[in-house]
């Protein structure tokens, strides 16, 4: 396990003197040069990373839709991709007479079924 | 690797099983999101984003077959919960199962509870093998016979038939939750459980929906002073009054039930102090506790952060008294797994049965074993290319940096889209069931 972390360290402490010599002397840990990094790609993150806006993102996970309608139309134009057509029902017992629950076939499952499955 | 308690040598595990498609091209759908055995290890669940739940029986040990035991083969499968919209927020309330767990067999069928982000079902799997034959006013093919022309009476008798399994949703406990559950854990008095939100804990009785008393709260009365959610939360295996929670910021809570209703406060705080001149802007994020997992036994408990796995004794709440790095190498990635958002990753963790060796996940599809006695650690690949029956699956190596071995992988060669996230271990034996992102692998030791 030390042997693990001491590999981690060399290397990073190597990068840093040979590829940005314009940072300090001192040995830096790998977390705070990503740290720099990041801060150097995103200036204005704030400071507070873990604070209420990550959280509150958190809280409110999964898309917003305008209404419901906007909600059963994305729906819709998801199912036309996912679904395979569906297999032509045997219609043996509908047609000449009312038919009763004794009387149809099994209710097929509107959904694929899971992979794990077949 | 002890299994019934041996030495670190005994174990050397191989290729079961793998479930699922092999194309690339996986539908969102498909994506596992839960694995959990049952209580005996004969029944092996798992959750998918699509709502379906597909459980795997292991087949009864043969003598003819004395090389590896029983093989796992569809059981059961049914659609647990299905898409919803929340009208009041006009949010979509995926269908996806959060967790699966199984209740103690009380009789002849098997029950479990599934959750997805607001709504949890107790389903009852029972199996019928007999139907009755012979009904006087029925046809066999169940129309109903003219009342005129029945001239004579039989008695209906049971006759064997294929074996049917069937799963029926016996309760629904909805509209508790605000926030999106995140576990749910049967209390060991069988007749409870909680479940947990971002930041509320209830506690329900399994024949009662229409109401769940809240046990812990930790909203503030102004949201814009959050600093913490709950991210897991257990009960204890023994003691029905303990349970824990686990926080975003790395902390656990232990509460006794018998000591307030409300448990908001703790009765143990857990916490790792920090090196202050360590912090980063990562640091809160890389603490955050993504699972919590009692030892068998009760004496201890797991945690999983981004970074580690942290075995903690219940008795010393100021540091846990084992710590396993899991992918250290990553430390120096963090920038860039901040961008694609792989930091936010939630990896699970589970004991083995006798509570020696703990395993969790990792990227590329890896998956790391810590063998607790003796302090060693095991690294191993779910691929379709050790994929052969009964092989050995053999050990893998990250390289972090300098001198890259044969066989060794190095960092920037790890795929940070098959991250293993969900892994089941049986609860007496060692077999284990490894989910990649939508294959089950299940993986066996070597039996001589």
């Amino acid at each position: 396990m030390s042997e693990e972390v001491e590999e981690t360290k060399t290397p990073e402490e190597a990068s840093t003197e040979e590829q940005k010599p314009e940072m300090d002397d001192k040995v830096i840990s790998p977390e705070k040069a990503q740290e720099a990094e990041l801060k150097a790609r995103y200036p204005n993150l704030g400071s507070k990373p873990g604070g209420s806006d990550l959280l509150r993102k958190r809280l409110q996970k999964g898309q917003k839709y305008f209404d419901s309608g906007d909600y059963n139309m994305a729906k819709a134009k998801m199912k036309n991709k996912q679904l395979p057509t569906a297999a032509a029902e045997k219609t043996e017992i509908t047609g000449d007479h009312i038919p009763t629950p004794q009387d149809l076939p099994q209710r097929k499952t509107s959904l694929v079924a899971s992979k794990l499955a077949g | 690797m002890a299994g019934a308690g041996g030495g670190s040598n005994d174990v050397q595990w191989c290729f079961s099983q793998v479930k699922g498609a092999i194309d690339d091209d996986v539908a969102e759908a498909d994506i596992i999101s839960t694995v959990e055995f049952n209580h005996s290890g004969e029944l092996l669940a798992t959750g998918d984003k699509g709502g379906r739940v597909v459980i795997f029986q292991q087949e009864q040990e043969t003598k003819g077959q004395p090389h590896s035991r029983g093989e796992y083969n569809v059981y059961s499968t049914f659609q647990s919960h299905e898409p919803e919209f929340d009208y009041l927020k006009s949010l979509e309330i995926e269908e996806k199962i959060n967790k699966i767990r199984w209740l103690p067999q009380k009789n002849a069928a098997q029950f479990l509870l599934s959750t997805n982000d607001k709504t949890i079902k107790l389903w009852k799997i029972s199996e019928r093998d007999k139907r009755p034959e012979g009904y006087n006013l029925k046809e066999e093919d169940g129309r109903y016979r003219d009342p005129s022309t029945v001239t004579t009476l039989r008695v209906p008798v049971f006759r064997p038939m294929d074996l049917m399994v069937e799963a029926s949703p016996r309760r629904v406990f909805a509209n508790a939750h605000t926030y999106h559950i995140n576990s749910i854990s049967v209390n060991s008095d069988y007749e409870t459980y909680l479940s947990a939100d971002d930041l509320r804990i209830n506690l329900w009785h399994l024949e009662i929906t229409d109401r769940s008393f809240n046990i812990v709260d930790i909203k503030p009365a102004n949201m814009e002073e959050l600093t913490e959610v709950i991210t897991a939360a257990e009960f204890h295996p023994n003691q029905c009054n303990t349970l824990v929670y686990s926080s975003s910021k790395g902390t656990i809570r232990l509460c006794d039930m018998r000591a307030a209703a409300l448990c908001d406060k703790h009765s143990k705080l857990f916490e790792e102090p920090e090196d202050p001149s360590n912090r980063s802007f990562f640091s809160e994020i890389i603490s955050s506790i993504s699972d919590v997992k009692f030892s068998h036994n009760g004496r201890y408990m797991m945690t999983r952060d981004y970074l580690s796995v942290k075995i903690w004794d219940l008795n010393m709440e100021n540091r846990p008294v084992e710590t396993y790095q899991v992918h250290e190498y990553l430390r120096s990635k963090l920038c860039s797994l901040y961008e694609n958002d792989c930091i936010f990753d939630k990896f699970e963790c589970c004991w083995n049965g006798n509570d020696s060796v703990v395993m969790t996940g990792s990227y590329n599809n890896f998956f790391r074993m810590f063998e607790r006695g003796h302090r060693r650690d095991l690294t191993l690949e779910a691929s379709r290319e050790s994929s052969k029956p009964r092989a050995v699956l053999k050990p893998r190596k990250v390289c972090a940096g300098g001198k890259r071995k044969k066989d060794e992988i190095s960092v920037d060669s790890l795929d940070f889209n098959k991250k293993i996230l969900h892994t089941a271990w049986h609860p007496q034996d060692n077999i284990i069931a490894v989910a990649t992102t939508n294959n089950l692998y299940i993986f066996q030791d070597k039996m001589n």
